[in-house]
């Protein structure tokens, strides 16, 4: 074995390095490193926001829900307002796989109805003699796909002479399932157009206030001040209330949303407000004033794009607001009216205490709108960790 | 503390003066009269009415004055206790609405003191295990308080408590106590009565406030006097009840404002569905059939409540917190 240094007293081996010299060596990130510290501020974001489990799990739900609202025609069993006289108010059916032991697939068995001569009551049985196997794919109601083409494919249907109503039917006989999802349509929208209208209100009349100051912002200030501290629903009552009623659904549909976002813009304007009154003192702005920038630019160019993100999150928090305040107005008949379909004009059916004790099933809209709510809810939440992703 | 009083008072009055601008715009948007659709109602039905008790009435209440001149003199009439008059019921706005606003004003009153009592405790707990299961499940089930409308949950309720104890639950007392004066009987049929509205109504106040009540007080027990005081050894409970919760009390007052305003609105559907003999039912017949003044009056009662309650909040606030009393009007 031979030591690496010389003999006591001997030279000591000269070594040059061949390699160029990096004078910053010591400052070189690994890529695993320069991956992390010189990310992007949205791909930043987005990693923040990966770890919020609720969040992403309501986001894809989220998304599936306004993809389905682009294909509602084909998800849904029946046409809107297909009416089945053999079958008003007729309970869930349920959905089995196995008959007498063997397996045939998804099915359903065949009703059979009854007039209960002393209480007057329709009863539906379950007729275990009749399989009626559901047919996927298949050809049913015709529709106008988009308005556009004419199709009459469904994802499932019914057997051949058979009926399939998994959440009951209405006074009508429509089944309330394909109404849901077609009632899908009006209620998500109805909240992002809302919150779109209250949004530019928000932004302008925030922004205003808070980089003029002075004059404007008391004005702002009062307005807000006011506009909040009336009680939301009543007001939302008595503009409903001023619509005609010889207007047409669609221009209702449009009115509504246009309520609801005025009244809501208080809270975003507020947020913009104490934001720009904080951000206008930094140099960056004063750099672009002196630049001779105009207001309106300094405003939408340098001073939005900073709290964008915040301002995303906080209106995805409004958001189920506006479906509530629509699912309300709509509950007490107010709002949307038929042949407008969304939850709340679904649950205008279910007003009535005896409604609810005879066909509880009328009720089950409610369980779409708790869902969305709570998702915007948690997609919130996750936004607002996200809009930091330094903290 | 008188100054600060003072101030506040003062600034109310604008913005009850901006309230009723806006009311009164609202009422006098829809195309028509209250008379227009009650003549051409009744020649539906084949009946006549005496035009000139239509003119009189229109005369009476100024119709056929401009805009500008009716409003000052609705609010004229209200600042000397006039409320108008409303057409479909024959009677003066303030005998229609009285009772029954002093019972909009109970069951907010009662719901405010309910979400209290039922969220501070939760808040407190959640705050202080936070991330333990406990926490996890209150802030679920606060979430779908959130998430319910109450009108909506007073219709479950209300089918549940058909299902199980086969009784009605709507009204806020016994038939039989309706324009009884008030007696020991007619207070606890009032109180039965009460549970189911009170709890609809205040779920999502309470759920909003629990989130509110455990964010603000996990901030303040991160902060150093807090670590300070555990490390010289405080007892918990001491170290928690001594400065951070009343520094967490301070919003909880500031917090009926913003959550007045919630109820009240909340109060309104609710009333509808469980056929309350609050104000919530009448406002919305008022508004349909435009008996504007009825309306009118109504919603400025609520916006009025709703005011006062802000105010009192702020008095107290301001009671509580010195900063708040000694920074008045510097605010920016």
């Amino acid at each position: 074995m031979t030591s690496p240094l010389p003999p006591d007293g001997g030279p000591l081996e000269h070594f040059v390095s061949q390699t160029a010299f990096d004078p910053e060596v010591t400052e070189k990130l690994t890529p695993a490193q320069e991956r992390i510290y010189l990310a992007s501020q949205l791909r930043l974001m987005w990693w923040k926001f990966r770890r919020h489990r609720a969040a992403v799990v309501s986001g894809i739900f989220l998304v599936l829900l306004y993809a389905s609202i682009l294909i509602s025609e084909f998800l849904a069993p029946y046409n809107l307002e297909s009416r089945n006289v053999n079958a008003i108010y007729m309970p869930p059916q349920s959905v089995h796989l196995f008959h007498e032991g063997a397996f045939v697939g998804p099915f359903v068995y065949g009703t059979k109805f009854e007039l209960n001569m002393e209480t007057l009551k329709r009863e539906y049985t379950a007729d275990t003699s009749q399989v009626q196997k559901l047919r996927f794919f298949c050809r049913g109601d015709r529709y106008r796909f988009w308005g556009m083409w004419e199709s009459d494919v469904h994802l499932f249907c019914p057997a051949e002479g058979g009926d399939v109503f998994l959440l009951g039917t209405d006074r009508l006989g429509r089944d309330v399932l394909s109404r849901m999802i077609y009632g899908t349509r009006i209620s998500l929208t109805i909240g992002l157009i809302g919150i779109t209208v209250s949004f530019v209100l928000g932004i302008s009349i925030g922004g205003a206030a808070g980089y003029y100051g002075g004059w404007v912002d008391h004005i702002v200030q009062r307005v807000i001040e006011v506009l909040q501290s009336l009680p939301s629903i009543p007001l939302w009552l008595a503009l409903a209330a001023i619509m005609p009623v010889t207007w047409s659904p669609i221009l209702v549909y449009f009115g509504i949303t246009i309520i609801l976002g005025l009244i809501d813009w208080t809270g975003l304007a507020r947020a913009v407000r104490s934001k720009l009154l904080s951000l206008r003192e930094e140099e960056y702005v004063v750099a672009a004033e002196l630049m001779g920038a105009s207001p309106t630019r300094v405003i939408f160019r340098h001073l939005i794009p900073g709290f964008m993100s915040h301002l995303i999150a906080s209106a995805t928090i409004t958001i189920p607001t506006m479906i509530l305040g629509e699912t309300a107005l709509s509950f007490l008949g107010l709002g949307l009216r038929p042949p407008v379909t969304s939850w709340g004009v679904l649950l205008n059916e279910a007003q009535n205490i005896n409604v609810v004790a005879l066909y509880p099933w009328l009720i089950l809209p409610v369980v779409p709108v708790i869902l969305v709510i709570l998702a915007f809810n948690f997609l919130g939440d996750g936004l607002r960790d996200a809009a930091d992703p330094y903290h | 503390m008188l100054r600060y009083i003072v101030y506040r008072l003062l600034a109310a009055i604008p913005t009850l003066f901006l309230i009723s601008a806006l009311v009164f715009l609202i009422i006098e948007l829809p195309p028509g009269d209250y008379f227009e659709t009650y003549v051409a109602e009744l020649q539906a039905q084949g009946e006549t009415v005496d035009p000139k008790k239509i003119e009189y009435l229109k005369e009476q209440y100024g119709f056929d004055k401009p805009l500008l001149e009716r409003y000052f003199t609705w609010v004229g009439g209200m600042l000397q206790g006039d409320f108008g008059y409303s057409f479909e019921y024959e009677l003066p706005v303030s005998d229609v609405v009285g009772n029954r606003l002093y019972l909009t004003i109970v069951v907010s009153m009662v719901t405010i003191i309910f979400t209290w009592l039922i969220a501070f405790p939760i808040g407190i707990y959640s705050a202080t295990h936070q991330y333990s299961w406990g926490d996890y499940g209150l802030t679920f089930i606060g979430l779908l308080g959130l998430a319910t409308p109450n009108f909506l949950l007073a219709l479950i309720l209300l089918y549940l408590a058909n299902v199980w104890f086969g009784t009605s639950i709507g009204h806020l007392m016994d038939a039989r106590f309706i324009d009884q004066p008030m007696s020991w009987a007619k207070f606890r049929s009032m109180a039965e009565h009460m549970v189911i509205p009170v709890i609809v109504i205040g779920t999502a106040g309470t759920a909003g406030m629990i989130r509110r009540l455990r964010a603000n007080l996990l901030d303040e027990l991160q902060k150093q006097y807090v670590v300070t005081a555990r490390a010289k050894g405080v007892p918990p409970l001491r170290a928690l009840l001594k400065y951070p919760l009343r520094m967490s009390l301070n919003f909880f007052i500031a917090d009926i404002g913003s959550i007045l305003p919630a109820v009240i609105s909340g109060a309104e559907v609710v009333a509808i569905v469980l056929s309350l003999e609050t104000t919530g039912p009448l406002l919305i017949r008022a508004l349909q059939s435009q008996d504007m003044y009825l309306a009118g009056s109504f919603l400025m009662f609520l916006a009025t409540l709703t005011v006062i309650g802000v105010l009192i909040s702020d008095i107290a606030l301001a009671i509580l917190d010195p900063r708040i009393r000694l920074q008045e009007g510097r605010r920016r």
